[in-house]
């Protein structure tokens, strides 16, 4: 097996070099574009230039808007870590009878796209006693549910690799309280896992465009929806911002990666 | 026990708090609200008989089916080779080639649409070269039509499908293929008799996800067409964070068609699932596995960023 499939035919070869420049080819654009100072009708720009991340760096709009992204992502991880971590565990180690129960609600979000739910949480949130359109706290609990399928995923797998059940009852068998058990033993255990998942979720709210724009877009400006704005405006600073916020993506999916391979790792 | 059973209220209290008020809530009352009049509490279908009489919705309904199939049916059959094509590499590069399509996936959403404006657009680099050259085969594309649109659809559906397909391919042992070429069977024969229906499954429920995915994008034709191509997920923002027109009440019901389409095609997927599984319930290696959960995951990050 290994003789056959280490060498790859030049078929395959000139299909898979097709299909990298096809994918990377807008995103080779978009870097070029950033760092151009004219790009027209050549296949390479003339000439060159860093005034457009200078640019970047220096406009306040942008720098808010990368502010609000930080905080309004940072505060929806946490608080979905606080409030899913023991209910997570509860259902799992006690009430495993949930789960089918569980895995309905969490493939929910997966199956309605974002349009779909804008339109419920405009709807539900924009009159009668709870009005809160526009604010940051709609979009926090909108953020909470589209990274609900992560962070379930992630830290219900954590503890089933850990055996969280045999865990508890070796430690309840050695003298430990519930909750001692659970902080001191389950905790430090699925650590890596649920970093992992917490990471993932992160970059997801990042990139969030779509409920963003449509709960709070006019009020509140995350780096999505201030691109949005941008991309009409100029073409090089926007560029410059795609690309500085994928590079950040593409760091944390290889830190993400790497903890993957450790976790496997620490595992097996 | 009593007391056993307060503690687990108390930990799953914020939780169902929050499912209750940011999930179901809002679908309850968007159901709600497409079959409800604008003002008081009176009980209608009108707002769905409205859709199905009016050809401009209809229109969007059309537009959305026939971009959501058309760019996930180009994007499994490129999927489908490459993802073959990826298993004839040694695994160093396998992986390497992984990452690299699992790393263009992030790239969706308004930065995938500028992305092609810069290269494709009325201003494009590959416009004013080809209009330079005079590849007049060129000359009337357009990035902001029904073309440009399946084409960056497309570009979105590749990589997940890829991601999708690879893990099914992988599954198909190599030992299969032994055996069966030990039993006399041609190679033709093994992926008639085998190969081909364990993928099915597979090619499916990936079907199912690209279609959900195409139907729901929003970002992507948002910033490369705004209101102008009617598409139902288009439709259904400015209907409600309404551009010109407000009317809450008729994107409350368009938008639960849009949901039903998608939660059809999700269910559809897990159904394929399920089946696929009864293939490999015991075939994957430890490190497949990890590779593919972690897929998994990411593949369904990717849907929501779109």
């Amino acid at each position: 097996m290994k003789t056959e499939t280490k060498k790859a035919g030049w078929g395959h070869r000139s299909l898979m070099l097709i299909l990298m420049i096809y994918l990377l080819l807008p995103l080779l654009a978009t870097f070029i574009y950033a760092f151009a100072k004219e790009w027209q009708a050549t296949i390479l720009p003339e000439s060159w230039t860093l005034e457009w991340f200078k640019e970047m760096f220096l406009d306040v709009r942008f720098l808010e808007a990368l502010w609000t992204s930080l905080y309004l992502c940072i505060i929806s991880v946490v608080l979905s870590l606080v409030v899913m971590l023991p209910a997570v565990f509860i259902i799992t180690v006690y009430l495993p009878k949930l789960e089918t129960f569980m895995k309905g609600i969490v493939v929910l979000p997966y199956a309605v796209p974002g349009v779909v739910a804008a339109v419920g949480l405009i709807r539900a949130y924009s009159s009668g006693p709870i009005n809160i359109t526009g604010t940051a706290y709609i979009l926090i609990g909108a953020y909470f549910i589209i990274i609900l399928p992560y962070m379930y995923q992630g830290i219900r797998n954590s503890l089933l690799t850990v055996s969280a059940v045999e865990l508890l009852n070796s430690a309840e068998m050695l003298g430990a309280s519930r909750y001692k058990a659970f902080v001191t033993v389950i905790l430090p255990n699925i650590w890596p896992g649920v970093v992992t998942s917490t990471l993932l979720s992160f970059s997801v709210l990042f990139g969030e465009f779509v409920l963003t724009n449509m709960l709070v877009g006019g009020h509140i400006q995350t780096i999505q929806v201030y691109l949005y704005q941008r991309v009409n405006e100029s073409g090089h600073l926007a560029s410059a911002i795609a690309i500085s916020y994928f590079v950040f993506i593409l760091v944390l999916s290889m830190i993400l990666m790497k903890l993957g391979k450790k976790v496997n790792k620490g595992i097996s | 026990m009593k007391r056993r059973k307060r503690w687990f209220l108390l930990g799953l209290v914020p939780f169902v708090m929050m499912i209750v008020a940011f999930q179901l809530a809002p679908i309850l009352s968007m159901l709600t609200g497409s079959i409800s009049q604008g003002d008081g509490s009176g009980f209608t279908f009108g707002y769905y008989s409205r859709i199905l009489q009016s050809d401009y919705y209809l229109k969007a309904i059309k537009n959305s089916l026939l971009i959501s199939i058309f760019s996930s049916v180009i994007g499994i059959v490129v999927g489908l080779i490459c993802a073959y094509s990826i298993t004839r590499f040694s695994p160093k590069m396998r992986d390497r080639l992984l990452m690299l399509s699992n790393m263009t996936s992030n790239f969706a959403g308004v930065p995938l649409a500028f992305a092609y404006i810069i290269l494709l657009g009325s201003n494009g680099v590959f416009t004013l070269l080809f209009k330079q050259w005079g590849w007049s085969v060129f000359a009337d594309f357009n990035l902001y039509s029904w073309t440009g649109l399946v084409l960056v659809y497309v570009y979105f559906q590749v990589p997940l499908a890829l991601l999708l397909l690879y893990p099914s391919f992988y599954g198909i042992r190599e030992q299969w293929k032994e055996a069966a070429s030990l039993l006399g069977a041609s190679k033709w024969q093994f992926w008639r008799t085998i190969g081909i229906p364990v993928l099915t499954p597979a090619v499916f429920g990936t079907m199912g996800i690209l279609f959900a995915n195409g139907m729901g994008a929003y970002a992507t034709a948002y910033a490369l067409v705004g209101g102008n191509y009617n598409l139902l997920a288009v439709r259904i923002g400015s209907l409600v964070s309404g551009d010109v027109v407000n009317e809450p009440q008729l994107g409350n019901a368009l938008a639960v068609i849009l949901a039903l389409s998608t939660l059809l095609a999700v269910y559809l997927n897990h159904k394929m699932t399920q089946r696929s599984h009864m293939f490999q319930s015991n075939g994957m290696s430890p490190k497949a596995s990890g590779w593919r959960k972690f897929y998994k995951l990411k593949a369904s990050a990717v849907k929501e960023e779109l």
